[in-house]
């Protein structure tokens, strides 16, 4: 494994991280080593095997351990207004942030 | 060792018999959280507006001679990661430093509905990544037992507070192991509850196909009222599970004449402290003095559990995390651009670690590496999931130290992310198979510092847990 500075530099950028030089240095060894790590995983033939999709096996008694899903009934949010009370830049019912579109 | 007073039981029996009224409980818990907390910095945030009130709703029951809800005037603090309606709720991170929310997670409502006395919020590492409890944006926790030790992580408060009497309970969460560990640091029984089991509405997602709440408690017949209490299915949570709530308490107590005991030998070799492996060893020894059938077993794909956990839990966490852009809650760095907002916002609201994981996630998921590094361990995490499930087909519980160590001095393990990680090496297997296990105490080593011996069951086998738990404790297996 080698992660280059590029590479850290590339993934701040996907993850709206805006990292300082020391930093991205910093990461840079540390990802390194962690990846290199789980570099382990090469090490099984997994061709055969599934990805585990859900983390409840289903039940061979046909027992149900997933919820029925409730109507699809409109209601009110009683909580919009507490949210938009302590959100950093409210007009409600809406959030203001920093023009993003140019005209 | 701090005193710790009192339990759910001899409340119970002081209320009715009225030694104590429920409000002159929670001030005498208030007095000694303010005598005792400034050292052990474990609660960031008290409410004892809404505990007070709480009391008085108990005390005014007692006197109009209702029956006692199960959990009447019980005191209970909340990991910082479970929304409190209220009161602010941080993750221990500053990018919700001042974060209200504005609605309760059912764990706490349900709590509350059985007459427990809310007593704030519990320090914890920063969004529950971390082992140590240092990774909070507001300090560590120290942990009472020895106060240049770390009481683990992530849920270090909540089991520092309840180590040191400070709360009879608390809830935690458990990602890869951040209910057991900090449980065997601190020396009191952590219950991690199987997937599913308990709603997480109101918990702040960090991994969420990981993430599960769970009780710390002074002893396990508290953890089994606790579990019957906040178990069950709910409709504002889909991942909760529509499977029947035993009572938990009833079914603690049995025999445990022939339950066959699985010890895997990949949990006993190399990196284990000698003192840990004796201490499990003898705990193994007196579960079959009380008639359990030890039997060896194989778990192939153990070593490669970290390194599973660590790009799935991350993957996870880079996108549960993006929320975290300054527009709707919590910090807001102003920028040129909305861009501009977002990334500042991320850099100076998030901690390294966070940082380190998202960073990590990001990566495993990016174009070109995620058939390598995401899928792969969706695969990996498959062979371990059935490792569990072969497992049970020979034995009914499986038993293995908690943690490699036990608790370490702070600064410890700052420097090295990856030797941090590995101190989760015993408790990931069954966050990702979904299994439930707890952490009990199990011994002392001779430094006086608590070893934790964990036992895993079946998917919603929690009852088995609890009976092998509390007979384990009956017959002295914290002092073994």
């Amino acid at each position: 494994m080698k992660i280059t500075r590029e590479d850290v530099i590339r993934v701040a950028q996907l993850a709206h991280l805006e990292l300082s030089p020391g930093e991205i240095e910093t990461y840079r060894v540390q990802l390194d080593e962690i990846l290199s790590y789980a570099g382990k995983l090469e090490q099984l033939d997994v061709s055969n095997v599934e990805p585990m999709a859900q983390v409840l096996p289903q039940p061979a008694d046909g027992a149900q351990t997933e919820p029925e899903l409730r109507d699809d009934i409109l209601g009110p949010c009683s909580v919009a207004d507490a949210i938009l009370d302590q959100a950093p830049d409210a007009v409600k019912p809406f959030f203001r942030v920093p023009k993003v579109i140019d005209r | 060792m701090p005193v710790r007073t009192w339990t759910i039981s001899s409340i119970r029996e002081a209320l009715v018999n009225k030694q104590i009224s429920t409000r002159e409980l929670i001030k005498q818990f208030y007095e000694r959280i303010e005598n005792e907390n400034p050292k052990l910095n474990a609660y960031l945030a008290l409410s004892p507006d809404r505990a007070y009130a709480q009391a008085d709703r108990v005390d005014a029951a007692i006197a109009s001679g209702e029956a006692l809800a199960p959990l009447a005037g019980v005191p209970i603090a909340i990991k910082d990661v479970i929304s409190t309606a209220g009161t602010i709720t941080t993750c221990g991170s500053k990018v919700l430093e001042n974060y209200i929310p504005p609605y309760d997670a059912t764990a706490v409502t349900r709590l509350e509905a059985a007459g427990a006395v809310i007593l704030g919020k519990t320090n914890c590492d920063e969004f529950a990544m971390g082992s140590s409890n240092e990774n909070s944006a507001y300090g560590p926790v120290r942990n009472p037992v020895a106060l240049d030790r770390v009481p683990g992580g992530s849920s270090g408060g909540s089991a520092a507070v309840v180590a040191a009497g400070l709360a009879v309970a608390a809830l935690g969460t458990d990602t890869g192991g951040s209910i057991r560990q900090p449980g065997a640091c601190c020396g009191i029984p952590a219950l991690m509850p199987t997937y599913g089991r308990v709603s997480r509405y109101g918990l702040i997602a960090f991994a969420s196909s990981l993430d599960r709440i769970g009780p710390f408690t002074t002893n396990v017949g508290d953890a089994a009222t606790i579990l019957s209490i906040i178990a069950g299915n709910d409709s504002a949570d889909s991942t909760s599970a529509p499977v029947p709530v035993p009572n938990y308490m009833a079914e603690a107590h049995g025999s445990l004449a022939g339950i066959r005991i699985g010890v895997p030998e990949e949990y006993f070799g190399e990196g284990l402290d000698a003192e840990v492996k004796a201490k499990v060893e003898a705990g193994i020894a007196l579960l079959e003095r009380l008639g359990c059938k030890r039997v060896p077993i194989r778990m192939p794909h153990t070593e490669y559990a970290i390194a599973t956990y660590y790009i799935l839990a991350t993957a996870e966490a880079s996108s549960n995390l993006a929320r975290y852009d300054g527009v709707r809650y919590g910090l807001r760095v102003p920028g040129t651009t909305l861009m501009d907002m977002y990334r500042k916002t991320r850099e100076q609201g998030f901690g390294p670690e966070v940082k380190r994981r998202i960073m990590l996630g990001t990566y495993a998921l990016s174009a070109g590496y995620y058939d390598a590094y995401y899928l792969r361990a969706q695969k990996v995490r498959s062979l371990i999931a059935r490792d569990f499930a072969e497992a049970f087909e020979k034995v009914d519980a499986i038993i293995t130290p908690t943690a490699p160590t036990p608790a370490f001095k702070l600064g410890e393990k700052t420097a090295d992310p990856l030797q941090m990680y590995l101190a989760d090496i015993y408790t990931v297997t069954g966050s990702l198979a979904g299994i439930p296990g707890i952490s009990i105490p199990c011994g002392w080593t001779q430094a006086e510092l608590p070893v934790g011996m964990q036992i895993f069951a079946p998917h919603f086998a929690e009852a088995r847990i609890l009976r092998i738990a509390h007979s384990f404790e009956t017959a002295g297996g914290s002092d073994v």
